[in-house]
């Protein structure tokens, strides 16, 4: 074994380890941070398949801004495990369906044409990484990614509009509705007694 | 050096002990940097405010970053009661090691990095971003509600001037070819003119003021606020781990200024031709950056944080963006020039 291959079995045992840590935690935030560890482990395994581009894309997009704001959310909850624990039994046939469907999918990819062929990731790339990926998305791949770009744009359009959806973003007043404004909306006499005094 | 060592050793403990040198090279540089940093800061703040600044230990109050060292290595670690142990010890330690790791690829003259990768700007772009996770690990572990009111303002403020900041990384790299912080100097070649601070102005204009903030330094210091929560993520925090914080934030304020220089104002090249170029001239400009950082301090009021967030969102990434599709357009034109 040379040097790379402890590495590997050192950043592999780390990511399962991290990963089964996600969901076993108590506290979410560990849970969170678990998984920052996990996508860690995995851009080092990347590393070590010659996949630098992917490798620190992984950790500029996951662990810099996604888990960020993962955190963020997860650190304002106040979460009553207690609670959760009394569902998990309901939840867990559709878990387990979803956990079969996953296996059953990673085996087809174990499997197939990806990685039959003689190890592609041992040869290093003549250009850069990042250089062949460039070039690899707006030739041969050029409609799919656009495609994606689109679904990302309409993600961010909705994004948008989910948060404006039904909110005043400003606390001014119509001058419609000033004008509009009739004395008895606001005003309402009370006639009563007046008290006598003791 | 490897060289050197595989006289007395065998080839891979050469290997080993050449970058560990190497590291050591750059590390405790580094950090004597950040220490005459702070001396700096206090000494050009208070000139500028018409006040002496420390000038009583040693010459001209030269020893007194060494002293500050000493103090506060000497001073007890409180832990706050029902504070997170472990996170809370772990907070400073990632707030340190993101600001060092990211100097693995800087380059300081030709040929003299310690690592020369193809994606060093991602690298750096990514060393970066994760510095945040200390802030926020300290605000909650911490269990005070000034921490964690620091640290979320924080984490908001890092996540979206990171984005104006990848993207005027992103027109540095149209112009240079290249996501190798070498390469990119190289491509500044000939003199000023050529540096990328003249066609890439106002992505230049940007980096600056998103580095600022992304320091967290005045005048977008909100994440420390003195006045509003004592001083933010860091206020249960004691002794060196209190330091560590200190340090990571110079370190880091080092870091971007040495970047701000490589991308935009030609690195180690000379302005001139009857120059010679050199690391000198990287250190030159990294300490003009530095004290535009501490001018910025000393001169403007901090920003209220409406104000920081539509600073970030609304200006500069349209900006950025616009200025992107510009140099884009003008490589297609007769103008490609000077572009390159």
């Amino acid at each position: 074994m040379i040097f790379t291959d402890y590495l590997f079995y050192l950043f592999s045992s780390i990511l399962v380890l991290a990963s089964l840590r996600v969901i076993t935690a108590n506290n979410p935030v560990y849970s969170a941070l678990s998984l920052v560890l996990a996508f860690f482990s995995a851009a080092g395994i990347w590393l070590l398949l010659h996949a630098e581009f992917l490798a620190i894309a992984l950790v500029l997009v996951y662990v810099g801004a996604v888990m960020v704001l993962f955190l963020f959310v997860v650190m304002m909850l106040d979460i009553n495990i207690e609670a959760l624990r009394q569902r998990f039994w309901s939840y867990f046939p559709v878990a387990l369906l979803i956990a079969l469907l996953f296996i059953f999918e990673i085996y087809l990819v174990v499997t197939d044409k990806f990685f039959s062929s003689s190890d592609p990731a041992g040869i290093p790339l003549e250009k850069s990484n990042t250089h062949s990926i460039g070039s690899v998305l707006y030739t041969d791949y050029l409609l799919p990614f656009q495609v994606a770009a689109v679904i990302l744009l309409v993600a961010i359009i909705s994004a948008i509009v989910l948060t404006m959806y039904g909110k005043k973003s400003h606390k001014a007043i119509d001058p419609k509705d000033q004008i509009k404004v009739n004395r008895n909306d606001r005003v309402r006499v009370v006639k009563m007694k007046s008290e006598k005094k003791k | 050096m490897q060289d050197f060592f595989s006289q007395f050793f065998s080839p891979d403990v050469a290997l080993t002990l050449s970058y560990l040198l190497k590291i050591i090279l750059i590390v405790v540089p580094v950090m004597i940097s950040v220490a005459y940093l702070t001396y700096f800061e206090r000494r050009v703040i208070g000139f500028m405010q018409s006040r002496i600044g420390p000038n009583r230990v040693g010459y001209f109050g030269l020893l007194q970053p060494i002293a500050d060292a000493l103090k506060l290595m000497f001073k007890e670690i409180v832990l706050p009661s029902k504070s997170n142990n472990f996170l809370f010890f772990l907070a400073p330690l990632l707030s340190i090691a993101p600001a060092l790791a990211a100097w693995a690829v800087i380059p300081f003259d030709y040929e003299m990095a310690l690592a020369d990768i193809n994606a060093g700007l991602l690298y750096v772009l990514a060393m970066t971003s994760i510095a945040v996770y200390g802030v926020i690990i300290a605000g909650w572990a911490s269990n005070s509600k000034y921490a964690f009111l620091g640290s979320l303002r924080s984490a908001a403020q890092i996540v979206s001037y990171e984005i104006a900041m990848g993207f005027t990384l992103v027109g540095v790299l149209m112009c240079a070819n290249s996501l190798n912080l070498g390469d990119i100097v190289i491509a500044q070649e000939g003199g000023i003119s050529q540096w990328y601070c003249w066609p890439l102005f106002p992505l230049f204009v940007i980096y600056f003021i998103s580095a600022v903030a992304e320091t967290n330094r005045a005048p977008f210091d909100v994440a420390e606020g003195e006045s509003e929560i004592v001083a933010g993520f860091h206020v249960e925090y004691s002794g060196m781990a209190f330091a560590l914080f200190f340090l990571a934030e110079y370190a880091n304020m080092i870091l971007v200024s040495i970047l701000a220089v490589i991308m935009f104002l030609g690195g180690w090249l000379s302005p001139v031709s009857f120059i010679p170029d050199g690391i000198f001239w990287l250190i030159i400009k990294v300490a003009f950056v530095l004290f535009c950082f501490l001018w910025l301090r000393a001169t403007f009021p901090r920003y209220r944080y409406d104000q920081i967030m539509r600073l970030g969102w609304k200006v500069f990434i349209p900006l950025t963006l616009v200025w992107i599709i510009f140099v884009g357009a003008m490589m297609q034109t007769s103008y490609a020039g000077y572009f390159h």
